[in-house]
């Protein structure tokens, strides 16, 4: 693997332990993909917070790196368990907390941006139409690759780091067009709500095994379905990238003589793959909306179907600091607060410890959070559209 | 008997153990308990089975990322593999070794190498003791 004299530096420590150890991490991933060379990156994205699964000793690994080492790049971070302001009206636990803020508190010595949310592209980290980038946060990564037409691999915690702190990542997969081409194609029928978009995606993102899929029949499409379907099929599949006829900006960019197959999706696809993931329960203890984080559009749009009605149970909605701070500014915030819906900031029913703060059932319109919930917090989930959570909320 | 090969280098190391082998890919996260250094996924070969201190021969990782800080977590405690040889090393896997800096060659045919055999490795070069002679 070709490397540039300050790369060459690096690695052999002259800017620091953080720079050196970033620098293995790269050059062995150069390796392993057969990557010619670095390219540099503009912007980084930051999975790995919860203190739960780095433990004392990732902890100490990201304070060492601290030490001498810093972000070159503008790096934004995952949400972690709870929210940074709100966490006692949420019920998390002081032990938690306190090991959460630690974590925190590394990140910030290294330079990273704590927008703690899984939709940076909402928070002021949107990269453009054929940046390389270095992301983690697989929801997060097909968005920028699909929608954005951003390159980026779907980096691990760490080698996101590394990127970070070198400002570089190895140049292999989805940096180049090859790994770009649609390789097959997917007749979807036009898409209702959210709910139907996050089904598709986990659907195609079940049966396909990795791959490219270049959907069509979809008809027009929002910020936010897309936001769903990105997440459904990177949740469900491992899928980076997915391109959408006459929507996506680099669904005609290449010819189809890589396109393997042709699958057909039909409705009823859809409404089994979300019975398959719901389960039965009478009353939902948590009704919550934001997986992953939810955009302005999205809370206008509830406090558009709630009409004036107040919530009769916990009605949760989970966006980023950024959006939340622009709910606040018109005025939405107040309105929403004083139905009895809470927007909470900095974290996501799939990162917080959900049975430590005792939900039994809940109640959501994304696959991707359904999915992680049942497996990582053993909690019954059922999925209904927004329009339905909204009146279940109310009732 | 012995036996010589050669793979590539993910971390170096010049370290000497007992190999603990198994065909079947493993996931850290998850898969492997951080606080006792043994693989607890349902159903593994493996499972049960303390992978401490030895030659921890593999084809590949797989499961979530999260998998490379298990890694140094297993490091830190003392309870991480002596070393780890993998057919075809993945980014988890070569992540975690890298920064737990634990010795790691890959692209060796994995299947040459039996629990119990005693496995040397310099570097790129893997020397393998069969602990049965064969015939």
């Amino acid at each position: 693997m070709y490397l540039t004299r300050l790369e060459e530096r690096m690695l052999a420590g002259e800017y620091g332990y953080a720079a050196q150890k970033a620098m293995e991490i790269l050059v062995a991933l150069g390796k392993i993909y057969g990557a010619e060379r670095m390219i540099e990156i503009r912007s980084a994205q930051i999975s790995g917070v919860s203190y739960s699964n780095l433990g004392e000793e990732g902890l100490e690994f990201l304070l060492k790196l601290a030490e001498d080492g810093c972000v070159r790049v503008p790096t934004t971070l995952n949400p972690c368990g709870m929210d940074l302001e709100e966490w006692r009206e949420m019920g998390i636990p002081e032990d938690f907390a306190e090991k959460q803020l630690r974590v925190i508190e590394a990140y910030r010595r290294l330079g990273v941006e704590l927008t703690l949310t899984c939709t940076p592209y909402l928070a002021g980290n949107m990269p453009e139409f054929g940046d390389h980038v270095a992301w983690s946060e697989s929801s997060a990564v097909i968005y920028i690759n699909s929608v954005i037409g951003a390159r980026t691999n779907r980096e691990g915690g760490p080698s996101a780091l590394a990127a970070a702190i070198t400002g570089r990542t190895p140049l292999y997969g989805l940096h180049l067009d090859d790994a770009r081409r649609p390789t097959i194609i997917v007749r979807a029928p036009r898409i209702g709500g959210e709910l139907d978009a996050s089904a598709l995606g986990y659907h195609v993102g079940r049966i396909l095994v990795g791959g490219v899929p270049l959907f069509t029949g979809l008809g027009a499409i929002s910020r936010d379905q897309l936001k769903a379907l990105g997440a459904g099929l990177a949740s469900s599949g491992g899928i980076a990238l997915f391109h959408v006829e006459g929507v996506t900006p680099e669904a005609q960019r290449y010819s189809r003589e890589h396109v393997e197959d042709v699958i057909e999706v039909t409705e009823n696809d859809l409404r089994n793959e979300i019975e398959m993931l719901g389960e039965e329960f009478d009353e939902p203890d948590l009704i919550f909306v934001g997986c992953p984080h939810a955009s302005i559009e999205e809370l206008t749009k509830i406090y558009l179907l709630l009409s004036g009605r107040s919530v009769s149970r916990r009605f949760w909605i989970f966006a980023s600091r950024a959006v939340r701070a622009q709910a606040e500014r018109i005025g939405l915030l107040a309105k929403l607060e004083e139905l009895g819906v809470r927007v909470y900031c900095d974290t996501c029913p799939v990162v917080a410890p959900l049975k430590r703060l005792g939900f039994k059932n809940v109640l959501t319109n994304s696959m991707k959070a359904a999915y992680y919930l049942r497996s990582l917090h053993e909690v019954r989930v059922q999925l209904k559209p927004l329009r339905k959570l909204v009146e279940d909320a109310v009732r | 008997m012995k036996i010589v090969l050669e793979g590539r280098v993910i971390w170096k190391g010049h370290v000497e153990g007992e190999a603990l082998t198994t065909r079947q890919p493993i996931s850290f996260y998850g898969g492997v308990d951080p606080g006792t250094g043994k693989i607890i996924e349902k159903g593994h070969e493996l499972e049960g089975v303390s992978i401490s201190d030895k030659i921890l021969v593999f084809p590949y990782g797989k499961g979530s990322t999260v998998g490379s800080y298990i890694l140094l977590r297993l490091k830190k405690r003392g309870l991480a593999p002596r070393a780890i040889i993998n057919q075809r090393c993945e980014p988890i896997i070569a992540v975690g070794a890298i920064i737990a800096e634990i010795p790691c060659v890959d692209l060796i045919d994995v299947s040459r190498i039996s629990t119990g055999d005693i496995v040397r490795i310099h570097g790129s070069r893997v020397e393998v003791w069969k602990r049965i002679p064969s015939l």
